[in-house]
């Protein structure tokens, strides 16, 4: 098991930043198009932390012309080009699904460095 | 083709290079001790016999004790033939490697399947149970169903697939790809599942 584990933390990404649910981050993916490959940027509130090891996942939520877009990025992923951390938010659960369901002011998250 | 003996360490999932997630189980396969070796002249066929893992001196019955020391080998968890090995080119001692496995590769692999215990049709044989719970069939929902008819044959068919002891019976898995191989950590990463609990020995077969 252990022989397994190592191989797992291997594999693991450590060049990313840290950061929680309720932050504001950006994205850089990279798409291939054609044969072209280009980087394209989500930037959004990072509603949920899933998993652990390869299958860790999150999910960052942006409101684009008053639609809800949500996109779920696998951690580990070369795709993932790089991850800034625009905002830290003051939250007080792990998952912000409650969002979904607020719109304008009320979606809003308090920045954690405020007073 | 050639083969491995190895051990299962248990599954997880690499990307590729372009980017896709990959289930993978990953097997610690060889190092491989060459224990023996069959010859056409004084068996008749060809094939190479392989040592894999340590075993315990005192777990170990004599007259396989006897003929490790006699050849200075370690002693070995599990022997097994394989055939298609160049025997020419092996002799007794030799080590072989993960690296008779490449990249892209289609293995064949063997192992005891996980233990299930006495299971149903369902689990078994894959039934269909019944199909619904009305018609008086409230309580029957994963009974196999008719083993056999009244006046003629009026008795069961030998082999009718019932319900009974499932799992740890040796399974072959066909045709699995070798996604990766580490030959410094004596890793090596198959896509998919494959046969046989974690930690328990497994044959990889080119």
């Amino acid at each position: 098991m252990d022989k397994l584990r190592e191989f797992v933390e291997d594999q693991i990404r450590t060049d990313l930043p840290k950061f929680k649910a309720g932050d504001k981050i950006k994205v850089y993916v990279r798409v291939i198009e054609g044969n072209k490959e280009r980087i394209q940027s989500f930037e959004g509130n990072v509603i949920s932390i899933r998993g652990g090891g390869m299958s860790k996942t999150f999910t960052v939520r942006k409101v684009s012309n008053g639609v809800g877009v949500e996109r779920i990025f696998p951690y580990n992923s070369p795709k993932i080009q790089k991850i800034e951390v625009l905002r830290e938010g003051k939250v007080r659960r792990a998952k912000l699904y409650y969002l979904r369901n607020l719109s304008g002011k009320a979606a809003r998250i308090k920045d954690k460095n405020l007073r | 083709m050639p083969g491995l003996l190895g051990k299962k360490l248990g599954m997880t999932s690499v990307y590729t290079e372009d980017g896709k997630l990959v289930p993978v189980t990953v097997v610690e396969a060889g190092p491989c001790q060459v224990v023996n070796l069959r010859t056409k002249e004084k068996d008749g066929y060809e094939a190479v016999v392989l040592g894999f893992g340590s075993r315990k001196a005192k777990r170990t019955p004599k007259p396989v004790k006897a003929y490790f020391e006699k050849n200075k080998l370690e002693l070995a968890r599990k022997i097994k033939e394989f055939k298609n090995f160049d025997v020419s080119e092996l002799k007794i001692g030799d080590v072989v490697k993960v690296d008779i496995f490449a990249e892209g590769d289609k293995v064949k692999v063997s192992g005891i399947s996980k233990g299930k215990g006495f299971q149903g049709v369902m689990k078994r044989h894959g039934f269909g149970g019944v199909g619904g719970t009305t018609h008086g069939q409230g309580d029957r929902l994963r009974a196999p169903g008719s083993i056999g008819q009244s006046s003629y044959p009026s008795r069961v068919f030998k082999g009718t697939r019932m319900a009974g002891r499932t799992g740890g019976v040796r399974v072959t898995t066909k045709n699995l790809k070798v996604v990766k191989v580490i030959p410094e950590k004596n890793v090596m990463l198959i896509k998919g599942a494959v046969p046989g609990a974690v930690n328990s020995i497994i044959e990889i077969n080119k």
